[in-house]
C-alpha cells in the first residue's frame, strides 16, 4: 500500500512535471504555407486575408534579415513576433496613408475640431484634415456627418475623440485598418498555436497522456493507497501542522508560485501556454467544434483537478455523508453547467453560457456586449437573458431563505467547488481572528457597491448611449473591476494564494454575490449551525477548519447558535468537532440563535442578578 | 474596589473570572503556573497529532483578558497565608487578595511504582507534559499506557499516530470499568483492539525498567510479563493538585473541602473545579468532579455568589462526552456501570459498526433515567428537558427522530432501535415523526 501511494505520487508529479515542459517544449517556423494557413482562410478568392498574408511574410522576411534567424523557442519567438507585427503594421499603415482614414488624419481633424469654444466638427474640419483627398472626404462625409457640432452636442471634447474613434474601424474596414495585426494577448496566442511545433502538436494523444493521464492517474493511485493507510474512516487530519505543504511551509509556497504563474500567464500572457492548450484541442473540437483557446484549457485543468479533488474528499470524508453527497453535487455542476453545456451550446451557434452563473459574481452579464450578443440569439438568447435576471433577483434569495447561502457557495459555484476539493488541504490557513473579521466586512461589501454601481452605470449606457455617467467613463469602470476583481482577486489572489492564505479568500474578501447572499442569510434565512447545548469543550477545531474564518468555537463554547454572513455551510466544523456539538440545519426562524447566554445549558438555571 | 484573586487559569478559574466581570467592577487577577494564557486541555492532543497549533487551542485571543480588565499573572504560588491574606509567589512579590479562588486542578496519580521517575515515563495532563512528551517520542518504538480510561485512550491514539505501537495496562477486568455497562465495553473493546492496541485487563504493573541512561526500556507486570518500551504513559487517574497548600490553613482532604457553596473552612477562600472536594456530592454526584462541564458550572455559580448573589452548586441533570478512536460518546443523565435493582435496561449496538444505544429507566414508574450513545449525536437540550421533566422512557423512544443530532443525510437507526425496544419490553411504542425539536422543548413532550 505505501509502495502504491508513493508510486501514486511519483507518477503525478512526473505528470506535473512533463505539463510544465510542455510550455517550453515547442519549436516555430513562420515559412510560407503556414503563414498562408494561418491568415488566409478562403483560398480561392484574393480578399483581406491574402494582403495580410504578403504583408506578414514580408515582415518575417525583414525581421529575419536584421536579426538572426533564431527564434525556436518559446521566449525567443514571443520576443521576435512583437516586432515582426510592428514592421507588418508600418507596411499596412503607408497603405492606409494613401486610402484609408490614416492615424495622421484622425490627429489633424482631433487638433483642428478641439476649439476653444467647444467641439468643432464639420466639412470644413474635414476637409482640412484629409487635404482634401476626395476619396477621403467622401468616406467621412457619408458616415460622420451625424456627429457634425451642429447636430450633435458633446458634454467635453474627450467624449467627440471617442466617439469618433469607435467609428473609425468601421470607415476603415474596406480599406485597411483591418490589416492591421495587434501586439495584444489573443493575437500572439492565435500565432503561437499556428506556428508551434511541437511533439504535443503532432502526437497529441501521447503528449495528453503523459500530462494529464499520468497526473490522474497517480492521483488515483495515490488515493486509493490512502484507503488503507489512513485508517478506519473518521477525521483525517493527523499531521496537518507537521507537513510543509499544509502548514505555510516551503512546499506550500512552491505550489503558490505555480499556480500564481499559471493564473497570471492565462490572464495576462496566454500566448506562452498555446503549446498547452494544443493538448486540448481534440477536445474542444469534440464538444464545441472549435480548436481550444486558454479559457478552454483553464475549464479543463479547473475540471480534472475538481474530479481528483473530489476523488480525496471522497476518501478522507467517506463516513460522513453530508460531505459526499456535497462534493458529487458540486463537481457535477462544475463539469456539467460551467464546462460542458457551455460548448454544446457553441456547437449550436448559441451563445456561451453557464447556467448557474449568476450576477454579481457574472460581473459582465450586463455588459453590452453580452445584452447584444442575447438579444440577438433568437429565442434561447432572450431565455437567458431572462433566466439570469430572475436567476439573481428571485432564485438566489429565496434559496437562501430556506437552505442558507450554502446551497450556491458550497453545492452549486464552481469557485466554491474547487475551493472545497482543491482547497482542502488548505481550510486552517484562514485568519481567524477579529481584526481579519473586521476587514473581510469592509472590503466584501466593498466590492458588491463597486459592483453595482458598475453595472447601473453600464445599464445607463446601454439604455442612453451616453458613455459616462457623472464625468466617470462607464467603459474604463469596466475595464477596472474586470482587471482588479475579475482578474487578480477572483484568480490570482482567489486561487493561487490557497496555500498561504486559505482556500477561500475569495469568496470571503471579495465575492460580491456572497456579499448578497451573506446579508440575505444573515438577516432572512431558516439556516443556522445549531450547538448542542452545553457540550463544548473548547478544543478549537471548529475555528481552525473553518475556511470562512469563523471563529466557531467562540459560538460554541457560550452554546449560541453560528449566523454569520460568511457561513458557506461546508459542513466541516460539525464534521471535525470530536464532540459532536455542532450541527448544520434549516429550521423556523424563531430562536435562530440560539442561547442568549450567559449561562450554558447544564447548570439548573438560575435568575442572573445584575 | 474588592480584589479577587484566582489561582488557575482553566475552564473553572476563567470562567468564574469572566463571570464577575460580567455581573461587577472588581478587580479580577488569574495567577497560573502552567502558561499565560488559558487553553483548553482537552485539545492538548490535538496539537500533539498536528491537527492544530498551541495557539490555535486557546479559546479568546491574547486581547481578550485585557479588554475585560482580567490581569494575568504567569507565576507559581508557593505558599498561602490565609491570615495576612496573602500569597508568596516563586518569582515575583507577593500578592495580596480580598477573596481568594483555589482553581487549580489535577495532577496525573502516581501510585509509587519502582522506576515511576525515568526518562520517558510521564503522565498527560499538563502543557509541560505535551513539551515533555514531543521529547520522549524521538526514537520511541513502543509505548505501554498505564490505566484504562479516558486519558489512557487519548494517550494510545496520540502514540499511534506517530506510529509508535501501543500496549494498555488495566487493573480491573474492563475497559474504563468504572464507568461502562457491560455491553458497551464489550464493544469498546473489541472497536479498540481492531486499531492494534494491545489491551491488557487485569494486569498490573509492577516496576519500570532502566537502560544504561536512565531511560525505561521495559515495564514488567506483577506477573513477571515483560513488556519492551520507551514510552511509558502514566494516566491510571488524576488526583487534586493540592500539595502546595499542605503547609497551609485550608483544609484538604481529597482535595480543597468545600460545602456547597465553594466556601472552604477559611472566609473568603473558595475552591471549585477538579481540586475541589464537597462534604457530600450535590444532587445525586460524587463529591468529586474531574469534568470539563462540572469545571464551568461552578465557575458560573461561584460567581454569582462573589457578586452578591449568593447561590449553591446545583447543576443540572448528568451529562458528559468523549471520544474514542473514531467513536464519539454522549451521556445524558445516569448510566451505572453496575444496574441497580430497580432498573430496566435495553441495549442496542449495530450489526457491524461502533455504533450503539443504552437506555435506563426506572422498572416501575418508567422514568427515563439515563442515556448512553455511541457513535450517534443527541441533542442536549432535549434530554436535558426530559430528565427535568422527569418523562417516561415512552416519551424518549417515541421522540428518538428529534432526538438526532447527527448531520444531514446521515444514516439513522430508529426504526430497528424501537423494534428492538418493543420486542423486548412488550410495548408498542411508535416512532414519532421528526418535527422541530424547539417546538418539543416549548409544547412540552
Amino acid at each position: 500500500m505505501k509502495i502504491l501511494q508513493k508510486l501514486g505520487l511519483v507518477v503525478s508529479i512526473i505528470g506535473i512535471i512533463l505539463f510544465t515542459v510542455t510550455i517550453f517544449s515547442s519549436s516555430y517556423e513562420l515559412n510560407k504555407s503556414a503563414i498562408i494557413s494561418h491568415f488566409d482562410s478562403d483560398l480561392d478568392n484574393i480578399d483581406s486575408g491574402d494582403t495580410i498574408a504578403n504583408s506578414f511574410m514580408s515582415a518575417v522576411e525583414t525581421y529575419t534579415s536584421l536579426n538572426s534567424k533564431d527564434f525556436h523557442n518559446v521566449y525567443t519567438f514571443n520576443n521576435a513576433l512583437p516586432k515582426i507585427i510592428e514592421i507588418h503594421n508600418a507596411t499596412i499603415s503607408n497603405l492606409l496613408e494613401a486610402e484609408g482614414i490614416s492615424n495622421k488624419n484622425v490627429a489633424t481633424i482631433f487638433e483642428l475640431a478641439n476649439g476653444t469654444e467647444g467641439v468643432q466638427y464639420s466639412e470644413e474640419i474635414i476637409r482640412a484634415g484629409v487635404q482634401n483627398n476626395e476619396v477621403k472626404v467622401k468616406l467621412l462625409l457619408d458616415n460622420t456627418s451625424w456627429m457634425f457640432s451642429g447636430q450633435k452636442v458633446y458634454a467635453n471634447f474627450t467624449e467627440f475623440e471617442s466617439v469618433f474613434n469607435r467609428k473609425l474601424p468601421d470607415l476603415n474596414s474596406n480599406v485597411g485598418s483591418v490589416y492591421k495585426l495587434h501586439s495584444d494577448g489573443a493575437t500572439l496566442f492565435h500565432l503561437n498555436k499556428s506556428f508551434a511545433v511541437s511533439g504535443v502538436k503532432s502526437n497529441t494523444g501521447l503528449w495528453f497522456f503523459l500530462t494529464f493521464g499520468l497526473v490522474i492517474i497517480g492521483a488515483l493511485m495515490y488515493n486509493s493507497a490512502n484507503i488503507k493507510l489512513l485508517g478506519p474512516a473518521g477525521i483525517k487530519n493527523d499531521g496537518i501542522y507537521h507537513s510543509s505543504l499544509t502548514k505555510r511551509g516551503w512546499v506550500a509556497w512552491i505550489v503558490l508560485v505555480y499556480l500564481v504563474s499559471i493564473y497570471l500567464f492565462l490572464y495576462f500572457a496566454p500566448q506562452y501556454l498555446a503549446n498547452v492548450v494544443l493538448l486540448v484541442d481534440p477536445i474542444s473540437v469534440l464538444l464545441s467544434g472549435n480548436p481550444a483557446g486558454q479559457w478552454f484549457l483553464y475549464g479543463f485543468i479547473y475540471c480534472v483537478a475538481m474530479f481528483l479533488m473530489a476523488v480525496r474528499m471522497y476518501v478522507k470524508y467517506r463516513h460522513n455523508r453530508y460531505q459526499v453527497i456535497r462534493t458529487t453535487v458540486v463537481l457535477f455542476f462544475q463539469i456539467a453547467f460551467a464546462f460542458i453545456i457551455p460548448e454544446i451550446l457553441v456547437r449550436f451557434n448559441m451563445p456561451y453560457y453557464d447556467f448557474k452563473n449568476a450576477w454579481p459574481l457574472d460581473y459582465d452579464f450586463f455588459f453590452e456586449w453580452n445584452l447584444n450578443d442575447l438579444l440577438s440569439s433568437g429565442s434561447m438568447g432572450l431565455f437567458m437573458l431572462f433566466w439570469g435576471t430572475i436567476l439573481t433577483l428571485i432564485i438566489v434569495p429565496v434559496m437562501v431563505y430556506f437552505y442558507g447561502k450554502r446551497w450556491y457557495c458550497s453545492w452549486v459555484c464552481g469557485c466554491g467547488g474547487l475551493a472545497e476539493t482543491l482547497g482542502d488541504p488548505y481550510r486552517q490557513n484562514s485568519n481567524k481572528s477579529m481584526k481579519a473579521w473586521k476587514f473581510e466586512r469592509w472590503i466584501i461589501h466593498g466590492v458588491l457597491v463597486f459592483a453595482i454601481v458598475m453595472t447601473v452605470m453600464t445599464l445607463y449606457t446601454f439604455f442612453t448611449g451616453a458613455n459616462s455617467v457623472l464625468w466617470i467613463d462607464t467603459y474604463s469602470i469596466q475595464r477596472t473591476y474586470g482587471l482588479l476583481i475579475g482578474s487578480i482577486f477572483s484568480g490570482v489572489i482567489g486561487t493561487g494564494f490557497y496555500p498561504i492564505f486559505g482556500n477561500r479568500t475569495w469568496c470571503r474578501f471579495g465575492c460580491p454575490l456572497a456579499a448578497y447572499l451573506g446579508l440575505v442569510q444573515r438577516f432572512k434565512s431558516r439556516f443556522r449551525i445549531t450547538t448542542n447545548g452545553g457540550q463544548c469543550i473548547s478544543c478549537g477545531n471548529c475555528s481552525t477548519y473553518c475556511e470562512q474564518g469563523i471563529d466557531v468555537r467562540a459560538y460554541a463554547q457560550k452554546g449560541q447558535n453560528i449566523v454569520r454572513s460568511s457561513c458557506v455551510g461546508c459542513g466541516v466544523c460539525a464534521a471535525v468537532c470530536p464532540r459532536g456539538v455542532l450541527k448544520l440545519e434549516n429550521g423556523p426562524e424563531a430562536n435562530r440563535f440560539g442561547n442568549e447566554g450567559p449561562i450554558v445549558l447544564g447548570n439548573d438555571g438560575f435568575e442572573v442578578v445584575k | 474596589m474588592e480584589k479577587i484573586v484566582i489561582i488557575g487559569n482553566g475552564i473553572s478559574g476563567v470562567t468564574v473570572a469572566r463571570h464577575i466581570r460580567k455581573n461587577s467592577d472588581k478587580e479580577i487577577l488569574i495567577i497560573s503556573g502552567e502558561t499565560e494564557h488559558f487553553f483548553s486541555r482537552t485539545a492538548l492532543m490535538y496539537v500533539f497529532m498536528g491537527h492544530m497549533r498551541y495557539r490555535d487551542i486557546k479559546p479568546y485571543e491574547d486581547y481578550f483578558w485585557k479588554k475585560n480588565r482580567i490581569d494575568l499573572k504567569f507565576d507559581l504560588v508557593e505558599f498561602v497565608d490565609t491570615d495576612s491574606k496573602s500569597l508568596t509567589m516563586k518569582r515575583g512579590n507577593n500578592i495580596n487578595y480580598d477573596k481568594l479562588i483555589l482553581a487549580v486542578g489535577s495532577k496525573s496519580n502516581k501510585f509509587g511504582w519502582p522506576g515511576q521517575d525515568l526518562k520517558g515515563a510521564q503522565g498527560l495532563y499538563s502543557y509541560q507534559d505535551l513539551q515533555l512528551l514531543e521529547e520522549n517520542v524521538k526514537d520511541a518504538k513502543h509505548a505501554v499506557i498505564v490505566g484504562g480510561g479516558l486519558i489512557g485512550i487519548e494517550f494510545a491514539e496520540m502514540m499511534l499516530s506517530r506510529g509508535i505501537g501501543v500496549t494498555l495496562l488495566e487493573i480491573g477486568d474492563k475497559f474504563w470499568g468504572n464507568i461502562l455497562p457491560d455491553e458497551e465495553e464489550l464493544m469498546l473493546r473489541k472497536y479498540i483492539e481492531s486499531h492494534h492496541v494491545s489491551l491488557k485487563l487485569g494486569t498490573v504493573l509492577d516496576e519500570l525498567i532502566s537502560d544504561e541512561n536512565g531511560r525505561v526500556k521495559a515495564i514488567k507486570t506483577k506477573t513477571g510479563e515483560v513488556i519492551e518500551c520507551q514510552i511509558v504513559g502514566l494516566t491510571p487517574g488524576v488526583s487534586p493538585n493540592i500539595d502546595f497548600l499542605k503547609s497551609s490553613n485550608i483544609e484538604t482532604e481529597k482535595g480543597i473541602k468545600i460545602n456547597k457553596y465553594f466556601e472552604t473552612n477559611i472566609k473568603d477562600v473558595y475552591a471549585i473545579g477538579d481540586c475541589a472536594q464537597f462534604d457530600e456530592g450535590v444532587n445525586g454526584r460524587k463529591n468529586l468532579e474531574q469534568v470539563w462541564y462540572t469545571g464551568r458550572i461552578m465557575g458560573e455559580t461561584l460567581a454569582q455568589t462573589i457578586c452578591g448573589n449568593q447561590l449553591a452548586y446545583n447543576p443540572g441533570p448528568w451529562f458528559n462526552s468523549a471520544k474514542f478512536f473514531d467513536v464519539e460518546y454522549q451521556t445524558y443523565g445516569w448510566v451505572f456501570a453496575n444496574r441497580r435493582d430497580f432498573e430496566d435496561h435495553y441495549y442496542w449496538q449495530h450489526p457491524s459498526k461502533p455504533i450503539a444505544m443504552h437506555f435506563v429507566w426506572n422498572k416501575r414508574t418508567d422514568e427515563f433515567m439515563g442515556i448512553n450513545t455511541f457513535g450517534v449525536r443527541l441533542r442536549h437540550e432535549l434530554f436535558d428537558k426530559w430528565l427535568i421533566d422527569k418523562v417516561s422512557i415512552d416519551v424518549i423512544m417515541s421522540n428518538l427522530r428529534t432526538a438526532n443530532f447527527d448531520p444531514e443525510f446521515f444514516k439513522v437507526y430508529e426504526k430497528d432501535i424501537i423494534h428492538g425496544f418493543n420486542i423486548q419490553t412488550d410495548k408498542k411504542i411508535k416512532l414519532k415523526p421528526k418535527s422541530w425539536w424547539l417546538n418539543l422543548l416549548n409544547k412540552g413532550a
